[in-house]
């Protein structure tokens, strides 16, 4: 839409669901216009927006592709139709991805429960606790099963993962090698993932194969037990099987290890369902000074000895089955374990345990300093965030059923792999290798593909891995006891007799007792040691306990059903319970993510619409979702780049531009993607600048790759120049990458592709509402001009390598078409890159989320709260400009969505710190705004368009407040209720009382917050003293006394 | 050569000679800068190392800072109660708070007080 036509359409006639969404009504519009001076809210982004980029007139109205806006109930309607065109089918298909039951009491107290979804990464862990345990709980159970010293808060999924322990052991090695070790039993997935990513490092991959067992040790079946196991149950110990010196390796492992690597990387069990004993393996690598790494499965390991055991370095996996659906691929959280010295090598986030100003133990984020952001292009990993949401769902999913219930739930599924292979065998039919855990390969000569045919018209999935091979992944949900009712179906697709007992005999005992003779677990990997043994995962057997857990747990945070969330650069907005709604619905939740294409014909469709929406309204021809946050956008859109100029003869281009003010991040996905990062100097109101950039692009002309460019600027002002720094990058053939990590500040006024971006990375956690999860989940869609498309990430297992083509030449010519049903008439082109996330389209049970928001807002809603979000961080600006300077500001004073208030001049007269304001906007009930990002020593405030004008001015109150405070404090020492936040109950009821101020200031200091006050349950956080005592698991319940 | 005269590097490290042992560690500005110390890395004793080079990191609640070093030569002593206790680099960078010693074989071109004064109060 036009501006004009804006002006005609103020928010009071938006749809229903935009007027909803977007906070500010007409009189608080008013109100607002006023203060800043400007009497429409079209005039002020006009004065704020640079002619030179904006997109007034850049087509018709109605010339967009979004359909206009539904209602909340059709977009469910319409949703509802699109889930009825997948087809939820017993999945067993395997390959780390398994049919899971979500405890009903963590679905509605977790997933669907804002308390949890809604809250930020917990940078402020005062007010973080309850999550921050809950990631405590996750550590601690990743610890216990893979043996390991230390595991982080989540990685995005299990291919990632396994590359950034490669990252690790090649910086943790003493190996010169440059040479990593691939078992070639890994996931197929995963040895995609490293390909591409091993190729754009340096590195070399080299498979080899794990040594088989010559024959298979001992009698091997893992008992099932038939009652329920104490939770404090041992598993009893098996004698004389754990290999405590290593066979020697023969063969090809040997072989390749004399020529050197770094490290060695070992499937546990491996993708065809083996388990072998990698014991061997490890001690070799170690020998050669290479890392040995483990990918396990979690839930494997309830009956398995661990990685640490058998003596890896590191471990790392999914988490998924612990309760996350499969949601088509994600999201879910992937693990990162290593053992004691490799701790500060950690990527992503790790939780720890301090203390607070009163000595109490209070958890919080450990090693921050060693994150991407901080180290730019000397960081060693670029994972920002972690899956937060989902590990705290996977940790319950432990506390919910403890050891023993995950031990009995790991023999179920054990005991009907062993059944089917019973089963299978006695038919003749050539079970592959006699030791597995959950999945059995088959071999029926010539005969696979009829074989998966007959399963499905059983409505079975199983995995063809090749013309004579038939894999069989048993979980939780078709082994749910001893009656396996899918054995009858199996029988039917292999055309064998089913066994009777598959079906009818509730012990089992005579299947087990045969098939203990020829198949199942090695005695030298049954595991014997403990696990889960923390009061936590032993106390809330009753759902009555665990939801009391969980509120208890919750009502510590602060999160956006409590109130503003003002950061910076990070768009809190409202997640709308309507976006919500179908994400658990199973026809999205349970459907694996290498299902055949016909299951998902509802999953394309609105891939390909919200593909097409994304691109339409940046600019962009083509868009890819399966980056699974915004780092790994970027990643992939360097990718890209890179795989571009040496499609065209540049492989000497190499080298990233990046402005001093760029997030770091920025560097740090430019060295990961092998590119070389050139700062460009930034002037003093953080503009890039234009003379510097022209003598860097002179000077690297000939190897310049990129420029990367965050538009508007971290600074949060809409930067001048940016067309001509586009053309000056494209002049000398480089590409520009415009980060869009603002684009709340454009949506609507101008679009990345016109003004000269030829790729960029979105969030759909901020822009487009997919919840924040405490820290994840995130989707960082990478959208790109047409040229780019055969370097887009693919993926192995894609149901499509085609994706939606808009040409945006066309886009601006075409009426399009209005109806979401039939989608936009668009073409298609191929991705042709390496994949970057493990699964084809990343985390697509999340994608309703934000289809439903463009689907409900149409393209007025989405320009209006660009338009509101601008008018409300201008607001800001305006009202506290008296008390805090506002650092930047572009074009008439301006700033884009988010203001800097500049605190160095209030520190340097009061001694009151970023730290003192932020951690006393707790007592007054709020969440910090961004802290020293990306200027130290000020607060970036962000209140985008969903917050209300009551709600933006209850903070503006407490931000004038606490200036008074601070200047009351001036010269009085340290004593004050700034450097004293947060203030506790317990700190304002117990003992004397002997500061300078009163209780009432502590706790009530404007009188608002006396019938809803937040209470912080911990006192201020002593930083260094958690990383200086480095502790990253549950503490005993002792330390609380 | 010898002197006892605290020489700088414009990366924020003090050097005291003593015959062909320089004691090596960081400024009282970079300990300021860097804020609490947490976590300190140092080379083995042994190790060959050559100037200008990254030897060892500095890890703070801000940041994590690099440990060039200086001079060429081999690592004789690391300071372990700086490892075991890194609060030390603040409390007393320029004594208690070094953090290796090495043997070297020359010196390259160093700053005195007044010029390393000059540099940070730029």
């Amino acid at each position: 839409m036009t501006r004009e036509s804006a002006a005609s359409a103020p928010a009071r006639d938006l749809g229903a669901f935009a007027s909803r969404h977007i906070g500010i009504d007409r009189d608080a519009e008013a109100t607002m216009l006023a203060a800043v001076g400007y009497d429409t809210v079209e005039a002020l982004v006009a004065a704020a927006v640079p002619a030179s980029i904006a997109v007034d007139g850049f087509r018709e109205p109605g010339s967009s592709v979004l359909p206009p806006a539904a209602t909340e109930r059709e977009a469910i309607l319409e949703l509802r139709a699109l889930a009825d065109r997948n087809c939820v089918r017993t999945s067993m298909i395997g390959l780390g991805y398994y049919d899971t039951i979500t405890p009903a009491v963590i679905q509605r107290n977790v997933l669907e429960n804002p308390s949890w979804y809604t809250a930020y990464t917990p940078y402020q862990p005062e007010i973080s606790q309850g999550r921050l345990e809950a990631l405590l709980n996750f550590q601690t159970m990743v610890c216990d099963l893979t043996g390991l010293a230390t595991a982080n808060a989540s990685m995005l999924d299990e291919g990632t993962a396994v590359v950034e322990a490669m990252l690790l052991a090649r910086r943790a090695s003493k190996s010169p090698s440059n040479r990593f070790l691939v078992d070639a039993d890994a996931l197929p997935q995963t040895k995609a993932l490293l390909e591409n990513r091993a190729a754009a490092v340096g590195i070399e991959l080299v498979e080899f194969e794990v040594p088989e067992p010559t024959t298979v040790p001992e009698p091997t079946t893992v008992p099932e037990r038939t009652t329920v196991p104490e939770p404090s149950m041992v598993p009893e110990p098996v004698e004389g099987t754990l290999s405590t010196v290593p066979e020697p390796v023969e063969g090809t492992l040997a072989d390749v290890l004399a020529d050197g690597a770094f490290g060695v990387f070992v499937q546990y069990p491996g993708a065809s369902g083996r388990v072998r004993n990698p014991a061997a393996v490890f001690a070799a690598a170690k020998s050669a000074g290479a890392l040995a790494i483990a990918a396990a499965d979690l839930l494997s390991l309830t009956l398995l000895t661990s990685p640490g055991e058998h003596g890896a370095d590191i471990a790392v996996g999914t988490t998924q089955r612990f309760g996350v659906p499969m949601g088509f691929g994600g999201p879910h959280a992937g693990y990162l374990a290593v053992r004691a010295g490799l701790e500060r090598q950690l990527p992503g986030r790790l939780v720890g345990v301090s203390q607070d100003a009163t000595g109490h133990p209070a958890y919080r984020l450990s090693l921050q300093t060693r994150e991407q952001h901080i180290r730019r292009e000397k960081a060693t990993s670029n994972i920002c965030t972690a899956q937060v949401l989902l590990a705290v769902m996977a940790g319950m999913y432990a506390v919910y059923h403890g050891p023993g219930g995950l031990r009995r739930i790991a023999q179920h599924v054990h005991a009907a792999a062993l059944r089917f292979a019973a089963m299978a065998d006695a038919a003749g039919l050539q079970v592959v290798s006699p030791s597995f855990f959950d999945t059995v390969e088959v071999r029926v000569p010539g005969g696979a593909a009829p074989v998966v045919a007959r399963a499905g018209e059983r409505g079975v999935n199983l995995r063809l891995v090749d013309a004579d091979t038939v894999s069989v992944a048993f979980d939780e949900v078709t082994a749910p006891g001893p009656r396996v009712a899918v054995l009858d179906d199996l029988a039917h697709a292999f055309g064998i007799p089913a066994a009777p007992a598959g079906t009818q005999s509730p012990a089992a005992d005579d299947a087990d007792a045969d098939a203990g003779s020829r198949f199942g677990v090695p005695a030298d990997v049954v595991r014997t040691s403990d696990y889960l043994t923390h009061a936590v995962f032993n106390t809330h057997r009753s759902e009555t306990s665990m939801m009391r857990y969980l509120k208890h747990l919750a009502d510590k945070d602060y999160a956006l059903d409590r109130g503003m969330i003002p950061l910076g650069s990070c768009t809190m907005k409202l997640n709308a319970a309507t976006e919500m709604e179908s994400i658990t619905w199973p026809e999205f939740a349970r459907i694996h993510p290498f299902a055949p294409a016909a299951d998902v014909a509802g999953y394309l469709t609105l891939i390909a619409q919200l593909e097409t929406w994304l691109a339409d309204v940046t600019g962009y021809d083509t868009v890819s979702l399966q980056p699974n946050a915004g780092s790994q956008g970027e990643l992939a859109g360097l990718l890209a780049i890179r795989g571009y100029h040496d499609a065209n003869g540049g492989s000497a281009r190499t080298v990233c531009l990046i402005p001093s003010s760029a997030h770091g991040t920025n560097a740090a996905s430019a060295v990961l993607a092998g590119m070389r990062v050139v700062v460009v100097a930034c002037d003093e109101l953080g503009n890039v600048d234009l003379a510097d950039l022209r003598a860097k692009v002179a000077e690297h002309a000939d190897t310049l790759a990129a420029l990367m460019i965050t538009y508007p600027s971290t600074h949060g002002v809409y930067e001048h120049e940016v067309r001509a720094i586009c053309d000056a990058v494209h002049e000398a053939g480089g590409q520009v990458y415009v980060d869009g990590a603002n684009l709340n500040a454009l949506l609507g006024f101008a679009r990345f592709g016109d003004f000269g971006g030829d790729v960029s990375h979105l969030n759909l956690h901020k822009t487009f509402c997919i919840p924040h999860g405490g820290g994840g989940p995130g989707v960082g869609p990478v959208a790109a001009k047409a040229h780019l498309a055969p370097h887009l990430p693919g993926h192995p297992f894609a149901q499509s390598a085609d994706h939606a083509l808009i040409p945006s030449s066309a886009s601006s010519a075409s009426s399009g078409s209005a109806s979401a049903d039939a989608g936009p008439v668009v073409s298609t082109i191929a991705h042709g890159g390496g994949p970057v996330s493990a699964a084809p389209y990343g985390s697509p049970s999340i994608l309703p989320i934000s289809w439903a928001y463009v689907r409900m807002m149409g393209e007025e809603g989405l320009t209006a709260a660009t338009a509101a979000a601008v008018l409300s961080a201008n607001y800001i600006a305006a009202r506290l400009r008296d008390s805090y300077p506002v650092l930047y500001a572009g074009d008439n004073g301006l700033v884009a969505h988010e203001c800097i208030l500049d605190l160095r001049p209030l520190t340097a007269s009061t001694g009151v710190t970023v730290d003192d304001v932020a951690k006393r906007l707790i007592d007054y009930g709020f969440h910090a705004p961004t802290m020293s990002f990306p200027v130290p020593g000020t607060l970036m405030v962000e209140p985008t368009e969903s917050e209300d004008i009551g709600e933006v001015e209850r903070f503006i109150e407490a931000m004038i407040a606490i200036r008074a405070e601070a200047d009351a404090a001036a010269g009085g020492g340290t004593d004050n209720p700034l450097r004293g936040a947060p203030h506790t109950a317990e700190s304002v009821i117990a003992g004397e009382w002997d500061h300078p101020y009163t209780r009432e200031q502590a706790v009530y200091p404007v009188t608002s917050l006396v019938r809803g006050k937040y209470w912080p349950p911990v006192r201020r956080i002593d930083q260094a003293y958690g990383d200086r005592n480095l502790f990253c698991a549950c503490p005993p319940p002792e330390a609380f006394a | 050569m010898t002197t006892n005269e605290r020489k700088y590097t414009p990366d924020h490290e003090w050097i005291t000679v003593d015959g062909d042992i320089a004691t090596i560690g960081i400024t009282a500005y970079a300990a300021d800068r860097l804020g609490d110390v947490v976590f300190i890395e140092l080379p083995e004793a042994g190790a060959d190392v050559a100037g200008g080079t990254v030897v060892g990191e500095i890890e703070s609640t801000k940041s994590v800072g690099e440990l060039f070093a200086p001079v060429d030569g081999t690592v004789i002593e690391v300071n372990t109660a700086a490892i075991d206790e890194p609060a030390i680099v603040n409390r007393d960078p320029l004594g208690d708070g070094w953090l290796i010693r090495v043997r070297f074989t020359a010196l390259p071109d160093l700053l005195d007080a007044d010029q390393y004064a000059a540099l940070v109060s730029r």
